[in-house]
């Protein structure tokens, strides 16, 4: 049977019907659905877990322990597990292990555009890229199996428009993979210099036997069409050339894109006039390619930066240039906080006391944008918390009194507590504001150890965010609510001006979950309006101003109130429908 | 089929493109083409413009549509249908819901809102505009202004009648489904 399936859920069928046995990860975009999508097999072990860096050991030891296991990432995410990865690189796998990382290219919903193969090459471990979804299953079950043969864990590399497009996929039944046994093995488990010494031997042969497993495998493909020029490309990069391209060109697709086999590009490379590398973001196969000494176009005609397209690689390879009606300068429609969103409460208040805000990954990210403009630094998951230590450090007493940082509640498990801790134990005296608003966010609703439900939905137990503070040793913990503007200013005030460590917890839920029901909506009373432009602060995309009123938008407006509290002249009222 | 057809939905965030494009990406499995469908998660969903390709036919490389590409765009707001134009074939076909949702730039009034935006696009394609929003009103919920422009799309492609309802039947929930059966056959016979 055929299905329409995205290549992310591609990925999860493949772990299924690879009789994977377990699969754990922390959301993030382009990724999140692999993981979402394990939920419809019944028989793998799924769930969240609380960073990158635990999701990866969770695999790590489930491989260890003989079963089929996977772990899910965007590429930033990768960052974050590189500690454990680079040392499974010694141990190898038992059962099979799979890290499935998903670039962004573009940035669509991404801090930065790198390049996930640097880390192929770095921990010497193979990586897998698909082109489709039919790809993204075949890979995903072949990577279970390399894994085992060669005793390695084995990268799927992905980007932004392999897991976020669906194409069709060919359904198989599952395998049959039971676990594997469990034998002590210190020489090969126990990563000490004397032990890994010796691993790393293996390693080095394991490269070898994988480059010559490029030369001759199903991942690597060779199509001839009789043409002068050679073209190299892989995952996104090669649908593109072969819709701009069709057959005027000759194609190595490479499936394997580490480790790359010198004798399978030399053997390629020598039938040409002219040979393309053509890749996204970093030329790593231009690199290797120019470095045994064949010579090729890559990054002089392309870019380094962002997407590419059919009309690009036209362009470059055959000189042809695509008409098409010109663009009009119209006004850009970036991202904003939702209708109701809580965090709008949050940075009115944060902007309003002109405070420098040291934030961090999420939706609140957007309290960045005008008209709110309140944040001052993202970096990535947990930095504002311990970059607002080191502010407070160099800049001193009277900085940090206008200085908070902001982090949400599934970011803030993630690795804004250890920054916490930092600040207790060094003697700071930071204000925390953890934007708790009951779910993950930004990838779309997942959940975490602060929603009490697991990934399946079952209720488990819940990290309570307040005890979680004290424990680290926070005497100023404070559970606010952000709608009530003129409560959550007193308590900012009160938290900045104290001399220790304070934390406030600004708790209301996300107004897309459904458990939130705001009823009714928001309208101004014309003759009330001073036209002040206090509500148009809020950023909120319901208000607008025409002929020097407010008017609220009611196909947009979801009632949730908080314009109601900003009116000085009470002139937005909100009325049940 | 001699050439391959490039569909574009575009719109607001939120606005339900996005079952649309499973709409149509359905229709068209039913039809045994080959199909890719491209669409936007994430950050670029909070209220940004939201683009989604379906592309189908006897074999689909690419997933995405670039500029010049499109046969038929379906825009579901009209500052959207502009930014996409230079997507749209020479000759290709422009659906449009007539309907306005002001960006950030236009709220805080660092940017106006552009005058004139049907009559550009008519300059430049075959275009179609309507109330889907008032259409949807009448089939009885404003949620139904993805279904109202699917009606519209439909009646642009040569893909059979039965073919869509009978795929909207499956998939939509049963406790909307008159609404939106309603709501596809207003857009389907403007």
């Amino acid at each position: 049977m055929k299905k329409l399936l995205l290549g992310n859920a591609a990925v999860a069928r493949g772990a299924y019907e690879a009789g994977c046995k377990l699969v754990s990860s922390y959301p993030g975009t382009p990724s999140t659905e692999i993981t979402e999508s394990v939920v419809e097999y019944d028989n793998i072990y799924v769930e969240w877990a609380p960073n990158e860096k635990v999701a990866a050991e969770v695999a790590i030891g489930a491989s260890i322990a003989g079963g089929r296991a996977m772990s899910c990432m965007k590429h930033v995410g990768l960052n974050v597990m590189a500690d454990p990865v680079f040392t499974v690189s010694y141990i190898g796998a038992n059962g099979g292990l799979v890290f499935c990382v998903a670039d962004d290219p573009g940035m669509h919903s991404s801090q930065n555009e790198q390049d996930s193969r640097h880390y192929a090459e770095a921990a010497k471990i193979p990586m897998l890229e698909p082109s489709d979804s039919s790809e993204c299953k075949e890979f995903t079950k072949a990577a279970f199996k390399l894994s085992e043969e060669f005793d390695t864990p084995v990268f799927i590399r992905l980007s932004t428009r392999v897991s976020h497009s669906q194409s069709l996929v060919e359904l198989c039944d599952p395998e049959d993979a039971p676990l594997k046994d469990y034998e002590k093995n210190i020489p090969k488990h126990v990563m000490m210099p004397a032990m890994a010494k010796g691993r790393h031997v293996v390693v080095e042969q394991r490269t070898e036997k994988l480059k010559a497993l490029a030369v001759n495998c199903n991942f690597n493909k060779v199509e001839k069409n009789g043409s002068k020029i050679g073209v190299i490309a892989a995952g996104t990069t090669y649908v593109y050339a072969k819709e701009a391209l069709g057959d005027k060109v000759d194609y190595l697709k490479l499936g394997l894109v580490y480790p790359l086999s010198e004798n399978l590009i030399k053997n390629f490379a020598k039938d040409y006039d002219e040979l393309w590398v053509i890749e996204e973001l970093d030329p790593v196969i231009e690199t290797f390619v120019k470095s045994i000494g064949v010579k090729c176009k890559g990054k002089e005609c392309f870019t380094l930066l962002g997407e590419y397209s059919q009309n690009m690689i036209k362009k470059a390879v055959l000189g042809i240039d695509t008409e098409s009606i010109p663009e009009a300068a119209i006004p850009n429609r970036p991202p904003v906080l939702c209708v109701g969103c809580p965090h709008r409460g949050t940075f009115y208040v944060l902007k309003k006391l002109g405070l420098t805000v040291s934030g961090d990954i999420g939706c609140y990210t957007l309290g960045a944008v005008a008209p709110l403009q309140s944040v001052d630094t993202t970096i990535c998951m947990g930095a504002s918390v311990s970059a607002a230590h080191g502010m407070a450090k160099v800049r001193g007493e009277e900085f940090n009194k206008k200085l908070v940082s902001v982090i949400g509640d599934s970011t803030f498990i993630h690795s804004g507590i250890t920054g916490l801790i930092d600040i207790v134990y060094n003697k700071g005296a930071n204000t925390v504001i953890i934007l708790d608003n009951s779910i993950t966010g930004m990838t779309g609703h997942q959940q975490n150890p602060t929603t009490g439900k697991t990934i399946r939905g079952e209720a488990t137990k819940q990290v309570d965010l307040e005890l979680l503070c004290k424990a680290v040793g926070v005497e100023r913990v404070r559970i606010e609510d952000p709608f009530d503007l003129k409560g959550f200013e007193a308590a900012v005030k009160e938290e900045l001006a104290a001399d220790e460590p304070s934390v406030i917890i600004a708790q209301r839920p996300c107004a897309l979950l459904k458990s939130v029901k705001y009823t009714g909506r928001c309208t101004v009373e014309a003759d009330k309006c001073k036209s002040c432009k206090m509500c148009m602060k809020l950023g909120c995309p319901a208000i607008s101003f025409k002929d020097g009123k407010a008017v609220i938008d009611h196909s947009q407006c979801n009632g949730c109130g908080l314009c109601v509290n900003v009116c000085p002249f009470g002139a937005i009222k909100k009325e049940e429908k | 089929m001699a050439d391959n057809k490039n569909i574009m939905i575009v719109g607001v965030g939120g606005q339900g493109t996005l079952l649309a494009s499973r709409i149509l990406g359905n229709v068209i499995i039913d039809l045994g083409f080959d199909v890719k469908v491209s669409e936007v998660h994430g950050m670029s969903q909070r209220g940004g413009s939201v683009v989604t390709y379906v592309k189908y036919g006897e074999k689909v490389s690419s997933p995405i549509i670039d500029k010049s590409e499109a046969d038929i765009i379906l825009a579901f707001e009209r500052l959207e249908a502009l930014r996409a134009l230079p997507f749209l074939k020479k000759g290709g076909k422009m659906i449009v819901n007539d309907r306005s949702i002001n960006p950030m730039p236009v709220i805080t009034g660092a940017a106006e809102y552009p005058e004139g935006i049907i009559d550009t696009l008519k300059q430049n394609a075959d275009v179609i505009s309507l109330d889907a929003l008032e259409l949807a009103e009448k089939a009885g919920s404003i949620k139904a202004v993805n279904v109202v422009l699917i009606g519209v799309l439909a009646k642009s492609t040569d893909i059979p009648y039965e073919v869509w309802v009978e795929t909207i039947k499956k998939t939509v929930p049963e406790k909307f489904l008159e609404i939106n059966l309603k709501a596809f056959e207003l857009g389907y016979r403007i």
